[in-house]
């Protein structure tokens, strides 16, 4: 019987010729990451030792990473004591794969680790975030786990017990229209699997679309699929793979291409074509409430985001830029911007981009999730509506639960900043 | 019997159990102070030591769904709270069994706030309503996880094994 691009992973990771759904496995973990949450993993790691007279000691450093990404520069004494705390692990354990507060090496975890080269295709990569599936677009089997879990990896170097999931395979064909892109592929198939849909299982993609589509578009639609519940969204690794290790990532050794088997078995298939989608907006208050967006054209919006680990990218940036240039963000709304790490910020400063998002209106804030959680850097007023390129838009999500959250792409943002209400970026551009 | 004292939906999320503004708030000990924070009725009895250990939050599907956070699970096991759910989110659900907060999946479970339950290994009782209604058993794969107490001592079980060899 054949395998699924997770089935093998998961087979070289456990030294076996094949595994098979159901098998449960510990794998060995190739990269194991943590953002500001590493103060509660160092806690849990600290306790597994307890009493042993082992000395507390990390499996292996040179494959931990530490970004701190959610609340940066700090917004609280607490959570810059934990940030202090992990700093001192960091430089006790050896941890080299550290990204502090900094406009040269810091970031948005889920872009500071492909931009570095950390995710290889065919490695299992686990993450304190539930957004580690992101690192699926390289062709690994990436996904979230909590402190505890991380804090077990940390001490053991494997995942364990973990029951090899099932995959559906989607299969997407057909050319995006101008102002359509992988956020709406993304929001339109979180649509139509269910907030559910997917719960431990994975999502495999192909498809002439998906070959066509750049690293940073995998990127968006591998982030969303645990909206949908997935445990990680996998697009094989090919040429488009290849290039971006290579010319972003600055890797030189040819990755290995781990692609499924003729005869895998998928528990579902599902075949879209994006040439007719239009913009896609999820709306309040579940990530699964998609709609097209002419059911939601006009709504007045206080506040935009753009960035985030789903559309804070270079080309998330231009198609923004691009918009907005020599226009102006409408005086009944606000624009924030949050480029994804500080290398996409300095390329978006010498490409122009921020020049014009800066001149139209909007604010350029760091790098940094923001206010995508809401803990700080844009908190919404009871009644506010915002409209975000981020990933989750659940009742309190910004930090108001008497506010609401659409989701959309950094288009439809774009356009809808210069109009103050949700706007279709194609009107008056066809 | 164990009390249901909070009813909810499905896709009950994670920002919802545990809202991100307070996740800089990490030790097991100090979460449950911010357990279902906008829920303020909740919220309130939680904090004012109204609600019994044991007693019994039902929901419905993918119960947890949405950020990997720990705490979700955490402020509801220091308070001894018990979650029967007609289907969990798997991140929480790990998290819950790496803990040892008590999830019950109960597929088919209807209760409302109030009504008296008595769980057993198979089947969950709702004594008010005079129904039965089954236990899916956890995953198979995580029974020694349980068995452990928890992922911390399974895994210094592991440890010390490996060490003595």
């Amino acid at each position: 019987m054949g395998m699924t691009v997770a089935e093998k992973i998961l087979a070289r990771a456990t030294g076996q010729v094949a595994v098979h759904v159901g098998d449960v496995v510990e794998p060995r973990v190739d990269l194991a990451m943590s953002h500001e949450n590493a103060a509660l993993v160092i806690n849990q790691f600290v306790e597994i030792f307890q009493g042993t007279g082992l000395p507390v000691r990390l499996w292996d450093p040179g494959r931990v990473a530490i970004v701190f990404d959610h609340r940066v520069p700090a917004e609280s004494p607490k959570t810059a004591t934990n940030q202090k705390k992990v700093r001192a692990f960091v430089t006790d354990a050896g941890i080299v794969r550290f990204h502090d507060v900094r406009g040269d090496e810091g970031g948005i975890c889920h872009q500071i680790l492909p931009e570095n080269g950390y995710v290889r295709p065919g490695a299992v990569v686990v993450g304190t975030d539930s957004h580690t599936t992101s690192h699926g677009a390289l062709g690994a089997l990436a996904f979230g786990i909590g402190a505890t879990e991380m804090a077990s990896v940390w001490a053991l170097g494997r995942v364990l017990n973990l029951e090899v999931p099932a995959t559906i395979r989607v299969h997407v064909a057909g050319a995006f229209q101008p102002f359509v892109g992988p956020k709406d592929l993304i929001l339109h198939l979180v649509g139509l699997l269910g907030a559910e849909g997917a719960n431990f299982k994975v999502i495999e993609f192909h498809g002439p679309t998906i070959a066509a589509m750049p690293t940073s578009g995998r990127l968006t639609i591998c982030n969303m699929t645990v909206e949908a519940g997935a445990t990680s969204g996998i697009v094989p690794a090919d040429a488009e793979t290849e290039r971006y290790l290579r010319e972003e990532a600055g890797v030189s050794e040819a990755p290995v291409h781990v692609v499924p088997d003729p005869d895998a078995q998928y528990t579902r298939e599902i075949s879209l074509d994006v040439s007719d989608l239009p913009p896609q907006v999820a709306c309040p208050h579940a990530v699964d409430n998609v709609k097209p967006i002419d059911a939601v054209r006009g709504v007045p919006v206080d506040q935009i985001v753009i960035g985030s680990c789903t559309n804070g990218r270079l080309d998330d940036l231009e198609a923004a830029a691009r918009i907005l240039a020599d226009k102006k963000v409408a005086r009944r709304t606000r624009l924030l911007v949050f480029p994804a790490s500080g290398r996409i910020y300095r390329q978006a400063i010498e490409l122009g981009y921020v020049a014009a998002l800066a001149s139209a209106g909007a604010v350029v804030m760091n790098s940094g999730c923001g206010p995508c959680l809401g803990v700080h850097e844009g908190a919404l007023a009871d009644g506010d509506v915002a409209l975000s390129t981020t990933n989750r838009n659940f009742n309190g999500r910004m930090g108001n639960p008497k506010s609401e959250v659409y989701l959309c792409s950094p288009a439809v943002a774009a356009a809808s900043a210069i109009t103050g209400v949700i706007t279709d970026p194609r009107e008056g551009r066809h | 019997m164990a009390k249901v004292v909070l009813k909810l939906g499905d896709d009950v999320s994670t920002d919802i159990i545990y809202p991100g503004r307070f996740m800089a708030t990490v030790l097991p000990s100090e979460t449950s102070q911010y357990a279902f924070a906008d829920l303020n009725d909740f919220n309130t009895k939680l904090k004012s030591g109204a609600i019994a250990p044991g007693s019994v939050i039902v929901a419905g599907r993918n119960f947890g769904c949405g950020s990997s956070r720990e705490q979700a699970a955490s402020c509801l096991k220091a308070p001894g709270l018990v979650v029967v759910a007609r289907a969990f989110a798997r991140i929480f659900l790990q998290n819950s069994i790496n803990l040892g907060l008590a999830t019950i999946i109960c597929p088919t479970i209807e209760a409302t706030e109030g009504d008296e339950l008595t769980i057993t290994r198979t089947e969950v009782v709702n004594e008010t309503a005079g129904r039965h209604f089954v236990i899916v058993p956890l995953p198979a794969a995580r029974q020694a996880i349980i068995e452990a107490g928890g992922l911390i001592p399974y895994t210094r079980q592991i440890l010390i094994a490996a060490h003595r060899r």
